[in-house]
């Protein structure tokens, strides 16, 4: 039986793969999926506090969190999608035209 | 009705200023004329009114409307008829009148719109001398006395086109700003000490005092006062904007310098003898100051060669008089010499006017001469004028100059009797000058040519003959009919205005001195306290107490005698203007030149205009060129605002660095930002 810390090291350890990847990787479709895995990160410790202290607080919040997501995943796509019939790529840094 | 009087001039002006440029000249004439007269109209029916009341209670007071009342203090739109100011009221609706009408035949060759402005700011000035006049508190009074600063200034330089005209009208307002600085901290101080500025509260309370023997509170409050006095008064040492006036149109210089605007300090003086009469210190500084006036102004007008400017400087010499007649406590005989002062004056200035208006323009007196059969009329009106001004027995300013100095004298004040002798046959000698070179003798500038062209004023009449510019001795014009109406008038008025303050000397009553006393006495005090309080300074022999029938007799000789010098003396100056202009003219030439060190000093005033210049205008532009505009406004001032709009410039352009348009570097912020508050809340 997992102890709550067990779970949360994992969740950092996923945030922390997330924020790296949010970071590091050059192409904005899998910059959206580790922003996906920075919120999962952050429902996994959630949940795991929801049962450890026996409350349900967590899993509603959970569910808020992941529909938020889902909105936000949508839009997010829905953006990519437009940028890239704009510029033919999905590097960021082609992106970098609102500046001084 | 008192406030119809200044009403009249004011709407006078409010329709010449709004729809004077579409009247005909001879219809804003008309309305300002009739203004002035019907405002004169007024004026007499509230002093006949006046003269009805029982003599202790002799006022008319009109509360218009309550202008400022907080806590305390309160302040009333109110107008009040006194003797003083029915006197006043008098000369300067009667003698304005005069000059509206003589103006509008003066002026008949500039254009309609400049003649409707003309005739705008006349009455308008006459509108705010009125109110002056008719204040019944010193807030009243200040409006008019702002006001006719004011019009002063825009009738100096009415034609403004010309840079000494306009300098002039600057001048005038400037230095008049001095004296009305001094004015109303003098008016602060009186607040704080009566804790009212209604002349009558504040003579009511000022007459439960006794004087002050060293300098006080009063003392201070009255030479402030004294001070607006010599601004609007042209007395040392802020007389030099008043022969500069002289830029301005000539009926203006009749108004303005003869019966109105400087009588305002006289004026004010008289309205507050009670409190001047508590400040010995004051008043000694007054009939001082009076007195050098009158002898200053007297040398200079002795040489200058322009007939206005002499006549501005014998203006300025007479104010010294009744200056000096006010500080000697002989506040009756002051007004009295103001009242005579305003008839023939006004009628030299117009007199010259005339004589300018004939001769296209021409204003130096070296440039005339042999008038008297050209201009018959300002000849005889104009020498009449002249024996007015020097002392003639029998006019005017006879027997007004003879009281003051008799007053003089007989308060003990023997050096500035000396003195007004001095300045008496300096005036005769002056005035006589101006008469002998502008009327008698040859024409001495027979091919000079008119030098009008800055002064607007074509020949008026010559219609027929316009185009004769050259030789225009041939076709000189006396004086149109206006100008003609009011030259007489004035010279009647100047040999019989005397005969109302005939002396008891001369078996007349004095009836003037008796119908001003109760103005220069605090209201409700019995007549026999007032005695008591003497008005002349304490160290005042008895024969001067003026209401004191004894000592009166007991003086009649010394004044039988001193009318008999002072005729001396003002038929002396005349006759030294005959031997040295009339008999001999190479006579004053050689006194000239042995004198010409003298001369010169005299020709340029004293240097004073000069000195003021270096000592106060000239510093004044340096500091605001070198000092305020360089380093203050250019330096601090816009290095304020400038170094403010670089700042925060500046910081922009540090921080748009910021906005790079990366997202991974906006994230990266919001990582690090992220970090920071969640490390402080765990590590703190």
């Amino acid at each position: 039986m997992p102890s709550l810390n067990d779970y949360l090291i994992l969740s950092a350890v996923l945030f922390t793969i997330g924020t790296a990847g949010v970071f590091v990787r050059r192409n904005l479709i899998t910059i959206l999926l580790s922003i996906e895995i920075m919120l999962n990160a952050v429902n996994l410790s959630f949940v795991a506090f929801g049962r450890a202290f026996g409350t349900i607080e967590g899993q509603i919040i959970v569910f808020f969190v992941m529909t938020v997501a889902a909105a936000e995943a949508a839009v997010g796509l829905a953006i990519v999608i437009a940028l890239f019939r704009h510029r033919e790529s999905l590097n960021p840094d082609a992106f970098t035209a609102l500046k001084w | 009705m008192l406030l119809l009087i200044p009403l009249f001039p004011f709407i006078g002006f409010l329709v010449n200023a709004a729809v004077g440029r579409r009247l005909s000249k001879s219809v804003s004439g008309l309305v300002a004329v009739a203004a002035m007269v019907a405002s004169f109209g007024v004026a007499l029916v509230s002093v006949v009114q006046l003269a009805g009341l029982p003599e202790e209670s002799r006022a008319i007071v009109q509360n218009v409307f309550t202008w400022i009342t907080s806590g305390p203090f309160r302040a009333d739109f109110s107008l009040r008829v006194d003797p003083l100011s029915a006197l006043m009221l008098l000369v300067v609706t009667g003698i304005g009148s005069l000059i509206h009408i003589y103006s509008t035949a003066y002026m008949h060759e500039e254009p309609d719109s400049e003649y409707a402005r003309y005739f705008s700011y006349l009455n308008l000035f006459a509108a705010f001398m009125l109110v002056l006049v008719l204040g019944s508190n010193f807030l009243v009074m200040f409006v008019g006395w702002e006001g006719v600063g004011l019009c002063s200034y825009l009738l100096i330089g009415f034609y403004y086109a010309k840079k000494s005209a306009s300098d002039a009208g600057k001048k005038a307002f400037i230095v008049n700003r001095i004296g009305d600085f001094g004015f109303v901290l003098g008016v602060l101080l009186l607040f704080v000490k009566f804790g009212t500025i209604d002349f009558q509260e504040i003579a009511h309370a000022a007459s439960m005092l006794s004087p002050e023997a060293t300098f006080g509170t009063i003392s201070l409050a009255t030479l402030l006062l004294f001070v607006g006095a010599t601004g609007k008064s042209a007395q040392i040492p802020l007389y030099t904007w008043l022969p500069d006036a002289m830029e301005g149109p000539t009926p203006v210089s009749a108004l303005i310098h003869a019966a109105t605007m400087v009588t305002a300090g006289v004026y004010m003086i008289g309205r507050n003898a009670v409190l001047f009469s508590l400040a010995p210190d004051t008043l000694l500084i007054v009939a001082t100051i009076g007195g050098a006036t009158a002898f200053f102004a007297g040398t200079i007008g002795l040489v200058q060669n322009d007939i206005k400017r002499v006549l501005a400087y014998s203006t300025v010499s007479q104010l010294g008089y009744m200056f000096l007649a006010m500080g000697v406590g002989a506040y009756s005989a002051g007004i009295f010499h103001l009242y005579t002062h305003a008839f023939f004056k006004a009628l030299l200035f117009l007199g010259s006017g005339a004589v300018i208006h004939a001769l296209a323009g021409e204003q130096d007196i070296r440039n005339m001469g042999g008038l008297k059969d050209k201009l018959p009329i300002t000849y005889w009106t104009f020498l009449i004028g002249s024996l007015a001004i020097a002392g003639v027995p029998g006019l005017a300013g006879f027997f007004s100059k003879d009281e003051i100095l008799f007053r003089t004298f007989s308060s003990g004040h023997t050096v500035l009797w000396v003195v007004g002798i001095v300045t008496s046959l300096m005036t005769a000698t002056y005035m006589f000058r101006l008469v002998f070179l502008t009327f008698w003798g040859e024409r001495r500038h027979a091919a000079a040519p008119a030098q009008s062209a800055g002064h607007g004023q074509a020949d008026h009449g010559h219609g027929a003959h316009g185009h004769d510019a050259h030789g225009h001795g041939d076709h000189l014009h006396d004086a149109p009919r206006p100008m003609a109406f009011a030259l007489i008038a004035l010279t009647v008025g100047s040999v019989l205005a005397g005969y109302i303050g005939l002396p008891h000397a001369l078996g007349g009553s004095n009836r003037l001195e008796k119908w001003l006393e109760p103005s220069f006495h605090a209201p409700h005090v019995v007549q026999a306290e007032a005695g008591l309080r003497t008005m002349e300074p304490t160290e005042t022999t008895p024969a001067a107490s003026g209401s004191d029938d004894h000592a009166e007799e007991a003086s009649t000789g010394t004044e039988l005698g001193l009318m008999g010098v002072s005729s001396a003396i003002a038929l002396a100056g005349i006759g030294l203007a005959w031997f040295f202009f009339v008999a001999d003219p190479r006579r004053s030439e050689s006194v000239a030149q042995s004198f010409s060190g003298l001369r010169t000093l005299l020709l340029n005033k004293y240097y004073v205009d000069e000195a003021y210049d270096a000592a106060i205008v000239q510093p004044i532009k340096v500091t605001s060129e070198r000092g305020l505009w360089k380093v203050m406004d250019a330096g601090v001032i816009d290095g304020l605002v400038n170094g403010t709009a670089e700042t925060v410039g500046g910081l922009g352009e540090l921080l748009r660095r910021l906005q790079t348009g990366s997202v991974r570097a906006y994230a990266a912020s919001l990582l690090f930002g992220a970090v920071l508050v969640f490390g402080y809340y765990l590590w703190r």
